[in-house]
């Protein structure tokens, strides 16, 4: 672990670098995990316009696999996908599966 | 040139923020601040300030655009009153934290309940552990001189935090005084530019505002605010001299008022003060009691080693407080009396008086330098805390 840097080392009003959050694992948060379905999805890209933590990654506009690491299963990809490719599902369920 | 007017105690501060220009004003109406943000409102209207006037919904939403503007690099301020700056709690703490060095004008007003729009520091009194620096008001030409100096106090590189400009409400706020107000080319050399080292919209170095800080980080930033509130008496003082220079008008942490061979000393916060300076001159021509006084204009960084200068020569000390804390007594008496502890001996009351705006008149400040003059004649102290003029 890095050393923790001192009171006069730091920049007063708890100013940090930018983009820190990229970083953090908050994907524990979630009890419902987004599950997509790749052969009903159009790649019309309104999860990855509305998700709030920029968790729906893409590439060459294409939708890909959600990042775990920061969705915490809020659910609004679902609620809002115009072909019903997502399905919320129980963290505990795949819980399960892994043991 | 400087000109002597007539102003009440909101439009000598709304004159001041006129004359600051800030970039942003926060502002929500609460009697009797009301007529601050009215004039500076007219001043907006006017186009004789560049200030952009946010009217928000809330108090709490006022000092979060303050708190937002001044992380964006803006100079910001807002005013507030009693139940108002209650409801800005939660954000004061964040200001202070994120080391915004903004001004809030407080008129001061009882909180409730029972509801009520008078006078007393219970609303600025609770706001004592926020991380403000708090300035006290005796008259209107102190609202006016304390409004400039806030803004370069807060913005002083060895202290960067916020000041609340405290004065009474009603007693000052609606009370027309004549006192002198610099010309405006002097008032904006004086405040000079606001550079603030970190911005929120310099997108070319993004960084993160109002960071998370747990168990290993939050401590540390704690121990900043402390320093530099350490820092600022040293700057207090300076700017007070500074401005003293530019007008003839001397500001220190506080004002000592014939304490030099007083028996029997009585302190205190606001308007009051200049009551209780009639009443130790009165005493001392007409009954040959030597009364000082010291009124604090610093309570927040509170000036310990000064007060116990002034104080040191006294038989007696009385202490005035406006707001009680229940279960305790005086929070002003209490912080004078720890001060003293191993450094000065010597007896202490504590006068609690004008809660919800309850008039103190000058009888009733004869009144209380007599009755400390009479506990060190006869020796007997108790009770330490009176409530002078409450019916029991």
């Amino acid at each position: 672990m890095a050393e923790l840097l001192k009171k006069d080392e730091m920049k007063p009003g708890a100013i940090g670098e930018g983009g820190t959050m990229a970083n953090l694992y908050t994907g524990s948060w979630r009890t419902y995990r987004p599950v997509l379905d790749m052969e009903k999805c159009i790649h019309c890209l309104r999860c990855w316009i509305l998700c709030p933590d920029s968790a729906v990654e893409i590439s060459e506009g294409k939708r890909q696999e959600t990042n775990l690491q920061h969705c915490k299963g809020c659910g609004i990809c679902a609620a809002e996908c115009p072909v019903g490719a997502i399905e919320m599902k129980l963290e505990s369920e795949f819980m399960r599966e892994e043991q | 040139m400087a000109e002597r007017v007539a102003l009440t105690g909101n439009d000598s501060a709304a004159y001041a923020l006129k004359q600051i220009n800030p970039d942003v004003m926060a502002v929500y109406p609460i009697t009797p601040q009301t007529e601050l943000m009215h004039k500076f409102a007219a001043y907006v209207a006017d186009g004789e300030v560049v200030t952009e006037l946010v009217r928000v919904e809330s108090e709490h939403s006022a000092m979060s655009a303050v708190v937002g503007a001044s992380v964006a690099g803006a100079r910001a301020a807002t005013a507030t009153s009693a139940n108002g700056l209650a409801l800005m709690w939660e954000v004061l703490y964040i200001a202070a934290s994120c080391r915004c060095p903004v001004v809030a004008c407080v008129v001061n007003r009882a909180l409730s309940g029972p509801i009520n729009i008078h006078c007393d520091h219970s609303d600025t009194m609770g706001a004592r552990d926020s991380g403000w620096l708090q300035l006290y008001c005796e008259n209107c030409q102190e609202v006016y001189d304390n409004t400039i100096q806030a803004v370069r106090i807060a913005e002083h590189p060895d202290v960067r935090l916020p000041v609340m400009v405290c004065f009474d409400g009603f007693i000052l706020s609606h009370t027309l005084e004549a006192l002198e107000v610099n010309d405006d080319e002097t008032v904006r050399r004086f405040i000079g530019q606001f550079e603030r080292p970190d911005n929120l919209l310099d997108v070319a170095h993004a960084q993160t505002f109002g960071m998370f800080a747990l168990q290993n980080y939050y401590y540390e930033f704690k121990k900043q605010q402390v320093d530099a509130m350490a820092n600022a008496p040293a700057v207090i003082q300076q700017i007070g001299d500074e401005y003293a220079e530019l007008t003839g008008r001397s500001y220190g942490l506080l004002d000592a008022y014939r304490c030099d061979d007083a028996d029997v000393i009585l302190l205190g916060l606001g308007s009051t003060m200049g009551t209780v300076k009639q009443a130790a001159d009165d005493l001392g021509e007409q009954e040959g009691l030597k009364c000082g006084v010291l009124k604090i204009r610093s309570f927040r960084p509170f000036p310990a080693e000064q007060i116990l200068q002034a104080i040191a020569g006294a038989q007696i000390v009385g202490v005035m407080d406006r707001a009680v804390s229940f279960g305790l007594g005086g929070p002003l008496f209490h912080e004078v009396r720890s001060a003293r502890y191993g450094h000065q001996d010597g007896p202490m009351l504590d006068f609690i008086y004008g809660l919800g705006g309850r008039d103190l008149g000058l009888d009733d400040a004869k009144g209380i330098f007599r009755s400390l003059a009479d506990a060190s004649e006869s020796g007997r102290y108790e009770p330490t805390t009176r409530y002078v003029g409450v019916r029991e």
